[in-house]
């Protein structure tokens, strides 16, 4: 069984290598037989690494200890979910996915790429394998998850306590499947660069690849910092973590790049820069795999002590991204630019977007790879920390976030500011009166909660002014203006539901920012607390058996005005003996949008069951992870457009003769 | 070190080296609010030497609790802030600064956003200027000629 799945991956290896050469060879030659070899064998290649990546699965669900990989990180009485999920809490499971999900946007390129060009769709798919291959290598060579332990061991050393929830179930799918989606982008780049050309069928391809892709990992970051916000036990929501930053960068790229991508798609201009942003985002995910893969963020000589897989993952990346940056280098001179717009127009807006989210990007890159070069070129050690990143990515943020509403309002090719400025004067003074509340009536706001929550407000109702004008509310009879409303394009409601998003996760973090409320103090049991207007009463630690831990339940209850308790807070903290570590359990409450959030500490030794306990008032932190659910969404519905999903450019012949609901 | 935890995951095991649990402990906050505030504040500027990425005021750490406590006694000792981060610099290196320091080995770190902004902003703005350029020319007066020709003839 577990052979099997090992042989399966030595076959999907080959395959990827046939996948590389064959199709790319097929294009060269304008063979058409040898093209055709491209699709089926991208989608067997898939079919066998999934093959390989569900005997793993059952390998760690049966606890099949004769694997090394199984046995180092999982144990017979972890519960059953994260059996499962614990395929991929490992090094070996994780890359297994990362190929898995990779082959499986090859497979979709091969299933629906009917109406590509053959050449082009050739050319995707052969790079696809190319870097299928090189992640196939560094799996079978460097991290084999089929490795043999002769004799099998009893019993396996448990998963790391802090990934036994249920956020490693959707924390790393989420975001390997927005990593890896940008590699069809960085695929499509590639093909064009070696046809030389960009034609339409190229910048209609480019864009529902890097919403789709833009959409996971939204919600992979997203769900990742909820997690560490709920598992770490001190509430932070965002680390700047070299290992966050990696994840952030993609990000940020890819944001960049479905801004710049609709440029192309509408006026079929920016073509080389959109080209150029494909190829970093996803180098940047490479980045990103490198970094966390190699060891190297621990520090440089950990890397050096044990450099074989930091080094074959080097060497991916070194040939992926020199490789298509030199390729860039060599031909973007012979494509065509397209296009010719006045600054001051909805693709001067994008440019913009484009110029602050690129400069965002380099500026968490330095500041991630800063110490590495510090460390490796003077031998000293600095460390750039959250001070670094609110000094110089928070200023940046505040000119784009200011400017976001104009952007969707200008016209394209010619734009009219001062007309959009009129269009967005209630959302401003709205915004404005914000500003003036919260400074004024909201106890202990600073300037920046007054302007970080006006700044919010900004971005929600330019959004709404944004939907509401191009229904025409307000200009015409309510009735049409449903109608019209009803009748607007997909993709103006994603544009609208995305930067509203935004909108309210900055709310979330001003107010967490600004207005969070803090108790650290011993609680005697029966001993009640007051903060930020809620009563909680500690009534007592009770130890606890959990089925792989032990653990100290605290428990707390809320109090009416009254005095009568409402709700219930559990906190805890657990001890997995099969690793020796401690976890944390945080309690938390959510009231409204915002929530209370209860850590607890080491009891004190003198018997009276009192206990160090860390409370914290969290006001409208929901709203972070919220904003993003909105922000996902929008790209959602933005991908149910009707232009993406009929894939072809729509024919308005037919439909223009007919009177348009609007005229009626 | 080999990791051994998912590529994203790895941060939060970092942490585990601090423990779990709770940061700065009742017993080592100052009496004086404004004193402990400071202290706060600065803390959040100070990394926890054995941690990954974690301040003191963030880590459960030993090593951390120490420096909590060193802090705390040069406040309470008169030190303005600057001469506390001074003194723990000077024993414990540049390392244990979240923001590094201002200085020529640092300046391109801090200075790169400001001049990738300002280098893209100009790069930007002369491709607009020179694309503005080749925006088509006006029509010669014999072409202009001919579509009057044209324009009359469907007319």
């Amino acid at each position: 069984m577990v052979e099997m799945g090992h042989f399966a991956l030595v076959l999907a290896l080959v395959l990827s290598l046939v996948q590389s050469l064959v199709p790319l060879y097929g294009a060269h030659k304008g063979d058409a037989r040898l093209m055709a070899v491209g699709g089926p064998v991208t989608v067997t290649g898939f079919a066998m690494i999934g093959l390989s990546f569900t005997v793993l699965t059952i390998a760690y669900v049966q606890s099949d200890f004769s694997l090394v990989n199984v046995w180092e990180n999982s144990h017979s009485l972890k519960p059953m979910i994260y059996k499962f999920t614990g395929t991929w809490g490992n090094h070996e499971g994780s890359m297994l996915l990362w190929v898995l999900i990779l082959s499986f946007f090859g497979a979709l390129v091969a299933a629906f790429g009917g109406n590509l060009p053959a050449t082009l769709k050739a050319n995707v798919l052969a790079v696809q394998g190319w870097i299928g291959t090189a992640f196939l290598l560094f799996i079978l060579i460097t991290s084999n998850p089929f490795a043999r332990l002769v004799p099998a061991p009893i019993e396996g050393k448990d998963l790391n306590p802090i990934l036994q929830d249920i956020g490693l179930a959707v924390h790393p799918p989420l975001l390997y499947l927005g990593y890896v989606g940008f590699s069809v982008c960085f695929s499509f780049a590639v093909a064009a660069l070696i046809e030389g050309r960009i034609d339409a069928a190229w910048a209609r391809w480019v864009r529902p690849w890097t919403l789709a892709a833009w959409v996971f990992l939204t919600g992979g970051i997203s769900m990742g910092s909820y997690w560490a916000y709920y598992e770490l036990g001190w509430g932070g929501f965002w680390f700047w973590d070299p290992v966050e930053n990696a994840s952030f960068m993609p990000w940020l790229a890819g944001t960049a790049l479905l801004h710049s991508a609709i440029v192309m798609e509408k006026r079929s201009a920016l073509k080389i820069w959109t080209l150029l942003l494909a190829i970093l985002t996803f180098s940047l995910s490479l980045l990103g795999t490198f970094l966390v893969r190699s060891g190297v963020l621990t520090s440089v000589h950990a890397f050096a002590s044990d450099p074989s897989r930091g080094v074959f993952i080097l060497g991916i990346l070194t040939v992926f991204i020199g490789g298509s940056l030199a390729l860039f280098a060599l031909r973007a001179s012979s494509l065509t630019a397209g296009g010719i717009f006045h600054p001051i127009s909805r693709e001067g807006a994008l440019v913009l977007n484009n110029l602050f989210l690129t400069t965002a990007t380099a500026t968490v890159l330095i500041g991630t790879l800063y110490p590495l070069v510090v460390e490796a070129l003077f031998g000293e050690k600095i460390s750039v920390g959250e001070p670094f990143f609110n000094l110089t990515f928070g200023p940046l943020m505040l000119p784009l976030l200011a400017l976001v509403p104009f952007g969707p309002l200008l016209a394209w090719k010619r734009g009219d500011v001062a007309a959009v400025a009129q269009r967005l004067m209630f959302a401003f003074g709205a915004a404005l009166l914000v500003v003036l509340v919260t400074f004024l009536f909201i106890d202990g706001a600073s300037v920046f909660a007054a302007l970080g929550s006006g700044l919010a407000a900004w971005l929600v109702l330019g959004a709404l002014t944004d939907l509401a004008l191009k229904a025409g509310i307000g200009n015409v009879a309510p009735k049409v203006a449903l109608r019209r409303f009803l009748g607007l394009p997909r993709s103006v409601f994603g544009t609208a539901l995305a930067h509203l998003g935004l909108g309210l996760t900055l709310l979330g973090i001003v107010g967490v920012l600004s207005f969070e409320k803090e108790a650290i103090l011993v609680m005697k049991p029966g001993q009640v607390l007051e903060i930020s207007s809620h009563r909680l009463r500690f009534e007592g630690l009770q130890p606890v058996r959990g089925p792989n831990f032990t653990e100290d339940q605290g428990r707390f209850s809320l109090l009416s005005p009254a005095g009568q308790p409402f709700a219930e807070i559990m906190s805890a903290k657990r001890f997995y003996p099969v690793r020796q570590m401690p976890t944390t359990e945080a309690g938390i409450k959510t009231i409204g949008l915002s929530q209370l959030y209860v850590s607890l500490g080491d009891e004190t030794t003198d018997g009276s069951g009192s206990v160090v306990v860390r409370v914290w008032w969290k006001p409208l932190v929901t709203l972070i992870w919220g904003g993003t659910l909105v922000m996902m969404a929008g790209g959602f519905v933005s991908l149910m457009d009707r232009r993406l999903r009929v894939g072809a450019p729509a024919k308005r012949k037919a439909t223009d003769k007919k009177p348009s609901p609007v005229a009626t | 070190m080999k990791t051994k935890l998912p590529a994203i995951a790895g941060f939060l095991a970092a942490f585990l080296v601090a423990g779990t649990a709770l940061a700065v402990k009742p017993s080592e906050m100052l009496a004086d609010p404004k004193l402990e505030a400071r202290a706060r504040l600065l803390s959040e500027e100070l990394r926890c030497m054995v941690c990954q990425n974690q301040s003191i005021d963030e880590s459960d750490a030993e090593l951390a609790a120490d420096l909590r406590v060193l802090l705390r006694e040069r406040l309470v000792a008169g030190d303005s802030d600057e001469q506390v981060m001074d003194y723990i610099v000077s024993r414990y290196g540049e390392f244990v600064l979240l923001k590094p320091q201002f200085n020529l080995r640092n300046a391109l770190l801090w200075a790169t956003p400001l001049l990738l902004l300002l280098g893209g902003g100009t790069f930007v703005l002369l491709s607009a200027r020179s694309r503005r350029r080749q925006e088509p020319a006006a029509l010669s007066k014999d072409e202009q000629e001919a579509l009057d020709a044209i324009l009359r003839k469907d007319a």
